[in-house]
């Protein structure tokens, strides 16, 4: 997996596009992006001046990088395929939810919900998220630099969560098979959620994940937390609730 | 469902132009929140003796010259009052009880939004631009504010169920978010004697902080209470004589963003509103933990 | 000896202490399939005022009735347009098979009409066979992805359904095949868990954001429906609209399921008859009627149905349980290479009868219409399944046809609530509709 951090080659303008959200419209660029771009020889695009708009790069279907230079707003780089998406900022609720494939980098923070229902793909914050981080993901990594909010990982079904910082409350809550990894404090786990013995291959998983995002953390300084999988089948004596 | 905005303004130089600031804080607001929108400010004060009263009268015809004669008629007392489109402010150092009474028997169309020394209200149906053009928003100035964008989810769109709501004294509240069980603390606060005037849920949240307040619970006391006895899903942002304090329910669902900065301190429902406020790229910029109660004193 | 006079209770009739000793054998909820089976005021207490000296009817075949139907006119670049306004609700691969889903399919696409994913994903075999085809979005957002999104015609927000308002999804362990979890992204074998709520947005300030973010995905072309289920129907269609609604979808309390708590299903919820009317109400005081497009599901079963829904202001209606019926839940018999099978073993092997079972959750159909089971599912061939379908969608429509002539309309969105009057207080007072005879709707005009 290579490194985000790679140098960009600047082959001429004809690869490049740069969109002003002060001067056109999220559903314009959005268009452009879905339309024009696939098309078009460009492979590297800049937005400036999101201040904070929702639904930036929704939808993308075409490999190529996208720089956000400011903060943005809810799901941006929403059901993500293909593209590398960077931002130069903070992000609202949703950043990359059901993305299926490419990257999502936030420089800055996520609040709720950050990779919800991801199916693929890769999700870097360096800072912190809000709460419900990596909720009912689907197959997507997501690697967090900071600390997670409460309910972050319910119900998460598939992939892999990778935390540097802590973990708030019920983390893990209702987990099918999909594994946690947290360097920091853990407030507290969820129904079913319980932690592991680390093996070769959750070292192996973690050292690629956190070198794919820019991480330097050591890999044995992590705990894995798995789901028990006493609620995979309905039965009284479990005292759960549907 | 809706937008809240907060202002809180350090830089004295700054103070005259809060409106300015605040404006396009709440338009941003307005697709959260298009049906009606208000705000509390905290602006010049009124003497130790006197109180400043928001009013709010559904007639657009209804002549204030009329209830400042009668006043004097019948308090004996000289009353300064100024108006803006349907709302005005009463000055006044009688008994704000004594006015409450009087302006219930003579004049009920009229309906008090608030009662403070430094605190106003106004609040309207109609769109943020078009609430803040009615009342000048633009134009105030004062030390910090609480602002609201509503989207009326149970309760009807009327200008008493528009947020702010306050009780007592310079003390107003704006809510995002849904009681769940505002019925039975409405129905509670009956046996204790506290009325809500509207069937909305904001206000049932209102009147019971006031209760609790009344009992002597500070602000923090008052609110873990709330954590306990009030359901549902809130962000709550209130305004007092001299702080801005704010805080989300345990499930956290609804959100909030807050901007510090040196100059000010800006809080709202999305980053967006936030966005064009002055130096803000150098502001510290984090959303709020639930279940947390953050303070800013002017 | 003299025989002496046997009481029931009432309230602790067979069936609650039924109820009382399983809850005390097993310390489990029931689940089940189907939806209320109570009593309900419904549709059936409703009838037309048709044609008579002062309202001429119009005449069979000569005199065209029209069923045209658009939805999606609000926001939408390219809105759904269908022959009729009986459409296929929202069911999912999971709960029925594939080759139920295919049958259904091909009977809309003969039709003229739209089906609906479910709490699944969509499957290739609907995509192929139905012509349009309603993409749902769940709280679970099992086998959600943008391919299909851009598949898709219209896209479904789902905030609840009409049996289990306010609950989430479910599909026990024994239903969640190899296909079914590759799907899902669940484990085989392993019950499937409920989320109630959506993953990123709660609340209809967050939701106009989703319904926004929607729309981008697919270049404002797409319709975008909200689905409810019947609870604060007025509120929750207001709002609907407020995020961004181009259909609203009310599911009343009468709508199936294939697996929810009994509880659910009996006690939550309102009756379709009074959802419909707050929706209209909604609607209408947001003077939105014409533009934003209503859809009303719920135990809608016949041609009457469809016309009384109509008639009170719905835009079309969406059927569920009278599909599963007429492909054969609760048949007797199913129907292999031709020829009539009985199914009765497989029903006494669940513990129930044909025409009494509700055992969808088992995946154990007896005619094949529920089931993954390889073997079961054999029960339903598509050909023959997509015939009777398209026959019951067939018969409604023509009755709805039918009715709307009698009351003088050529076309049967002119049906309206003034040809309509109610037989029980209880069913007038939920429509705002006047008893039969009187002018008089409870609540709301004086006593005449």
């Amino acid at each position: 997996m290579e490194s985000l951090n790679i140098q960009k080659k600047t082959r001429g303008d004809e690869y490049m596009e740069t969109l002003n959200l002060e001067e056109t419209s999220v559903r314009e660029i959005n268009q452009y992006l879905h339309k024009t771009l696939p098309e078009s020889k460009v492979t590297e695009i800049e937005i400036i001046n999101p201040t904070g708009e929702h639904n930036i790069a929704v939808g993308m279907d075409t490999e190529c990088t996208i720089d956000v230079r400011g903060h943005a707003g809810y799901y941006l780089g929403g059901m993500n395929k293909k593209a590398n998406i960077t931002v130069h900022g903070n992000v609202g609720n949703g950043v990359a939810e059901n993305m299926m494939s490419g990257s999502v980098h936030v420089k800055g923070f996520a609040s709720a919900s950050a990779g919800a229902t991801g199916h693929g793909g890769t999700l870097v914050i360096d800072g912190d998220t809000g709460l419900r981080c990596g909720i009912s993901m689907k197959g997507i990594d997501i690697v967090v630099g900071g600390s997670i909010g409460n309910f972050s990982g319910f119900m998460a079904q598939a992939g892999r969560m990778i935390v540097c910082g802590d973990a708030g409350e019920g983390l893990g809550d209702s987990l099918y098979e999909a594994v946690i990894y947290v360097k920091g404090t853990i407030k507290s786990l969820g129904a079913d959620a319980q932690l592991e013995p680390m093996t070769e291959d959750d070292y192996t998983a973690i050292k690629a994940l956190l070198d794919f995002a820019g991480f330097d953390h050591d890999p044995k300084d992590f705990k894995r937390v798995a789901s028990a999988k006493q609620l995979y089948n309905w039965n009284a004596d479990a005292n759960q609730e549907y | 469902m809706c937008g809240i905005v907060g202002l809180l303004v350090k830089n004295e130089m700054l103070r005259p132009q809060i409106g300015k600031l605040m404006l396009p804080m709440l338009i941003g607001m307005t697709e959260r929140g298009p049906d009606s929108a208000g705000l509390a400010i905290f602006g010049s004060s009124s003497k130790d003796n006197e109180r400043k009263i928001s009013l709010y009268t559904f007639d657009p015809d209804f002549l204030w010259k009329k209830l400042s004669d009668d006043f004097l008629a019948h308090l004996g007392s000289d009353v300064h009052l100024q108006q803006v489109a349907n709302h005005a402010v009463m000055t006044t150092h009688l008994d704000v009880n004594l006015v409450k009474i009087w302006l219930k028997e003579h004049y009920p169309t009229v309906h008090i939004l608030s009662v403070g020394q430094l605190m106003e209200v106004y609040k309207d149906i109609g769109t943020p631009a078009q609430v803040a053009e009615r009342y000048g928003f633009e134009q105030m100035s004062g030390t910090h504010l609480i602002a609201h964008t509503r989207m009326a989810t149970e309760s009807a769109v009327t200008p008493a169920g528009a947020h702010p709501f306050t009780a007592g004294e310079d003390w107003g509240l704006v809510h995002n978010g849904s009681f769940s069980n505002p019925n039975s603390i409405r129905r509670m606060l009956a046996h204790k004697g506290i009325n809500c005037v509207t069937d909305n849920d904001t206000e049932a949240a209102c009147r019971f902080l006031e209760w609790r307040m009344r009992e002597g619970d500070d602000l923090e006391a008052a609110l873990h209470a709330g954590f306990e006895e009030l359901d549902g899903f809130f962000t709550l942002l209130m305004g007092t004589k001299d702080q801005l304090a704010l805080v989300r329910d345990p499930f956290a669902c609804k959100p909030a963003v807050v901007a510090e900065h040196d100059d000010y301190v800006a809080i709202a429902s999305e980053y967006r509103s936030l966005a064009h406020l002055p130096d803000v790229k150098n502001a510290n910029i984090y959303e709020p933990k639930p279940e947390e109660l953050y303070i800013w004193k002017v | 000896m003299s025989k002496h006079h046997l009481e029931e209770s009432v309230g602790f009739s067979s069936k609650t202490r039924d109820y009382i000793q399983r809850a005390s054998s097993t310390g489990l909820y029931e689940i089940r399939g189907i939806g209320a089976k109570r009593a309900l005021p419904s549709f059936d207490d409703l009838v037309f005022l048709a044609g008579s000296a002062s309202r001429y009817p119009l005449e069979g075949y000569r005199e065209k009735c029209t069923t045209k139907t658009v939805l999606g006119t609000r926001f939408a670049k390219k809105p759904i347009v269908l022959d009729t306004p009986i459409t296929v609700a929202g069911m999912s691969f999971g709960a029925l098979s594939a080759n139920v889903k295919e049958s259904l399919g091909m009977a809309a696409t003969n039709m003229g009409t739209s089906t609906t994913t479910g709490d699944g994903g969509m499957t290739p075999e609907e995509r192929n066979s139905s012509k349009t085809l309603v993409y749902q979005c769940l709280p679970s957002r099992y086998g959600f992805n943008p391919d299909d999104v851009r598949r898709a015609d219209a896209i479904e927000l789902v905030i609840g359904q009409g049996a289990k308002p306010g609950g989430g999804g479910m599909l026990l362990g024994q239903k969640v095949n190899a296909r079914v979890a590759g799907m899902r992204t669940l484990p085989q074998g392993v019950d499937q868990r409920s989320a109630c709520r959506h993953p990123d947005w709660t609340g209809p300030d967050d939701l106009a954001i989703k319904v926004a973010e929607l729309r981008e995905l697919t270049d404002w072309e797409k319709p975008i429906y909200i689905k409810i289920g019947a609870t604060r129907v007025y509120h929750d269609v207001k709002l609907a609209v407020h995020a961004g609604a181009d259909v609203i979808v009310v599911d009343g309390m009468q709508g199936g399921t294939a697996a929810t708590q009994t509880v659910f299903i009996e006690h939550v919820g309102i009756p379709t008859l009074a959802a419909l009317r707050q929706a209209v109400e909604a609607l209408e005081d947001m003077d939105m009627m014409g533009t934003v497009q209503l859809i009303v599901s719920g135990g809608i079963r016949s041609g009457a149905d469809v016309a009384k829904a109509l008639a009170m202001g719905a835009d079309a209606v969406a059927i569920g349980q009278g599909m599963m019926i007429a492909l054969g839940c609760n048949n007797e018999s199913y129907i292999k290479d031709g020829e009539h099978h009985s199914a009765a073993a497989d029903y006494e092997a669940l513990g129930t009868k044909a025409g009494f079972c509700h055992h969808c959750h088992t995946g154990k159909c007896p005619t094949g219409v529920t089931t993954q089971d390889p073997i079961l599912e054999q029960r339903i061939e598509p050909n023959v399944g997509a015939k009777h379908v398209t026959n019951y969608l067939k018969t409604l429509t023509m009755e709805l046809t039918t009715v709307a002539r009698a009351c003088g309309k050529s076309n049967v969105h002119h049906l309206e609530r003034e040809d309509l009057v109610a037989l029980t207080l209880e069913s007038a007072a939920m429509a705002k509709l006047p008893l039969a005879g009187t002018s008089w709707i409870p609540g709301v005009t004086e006593n005449k």
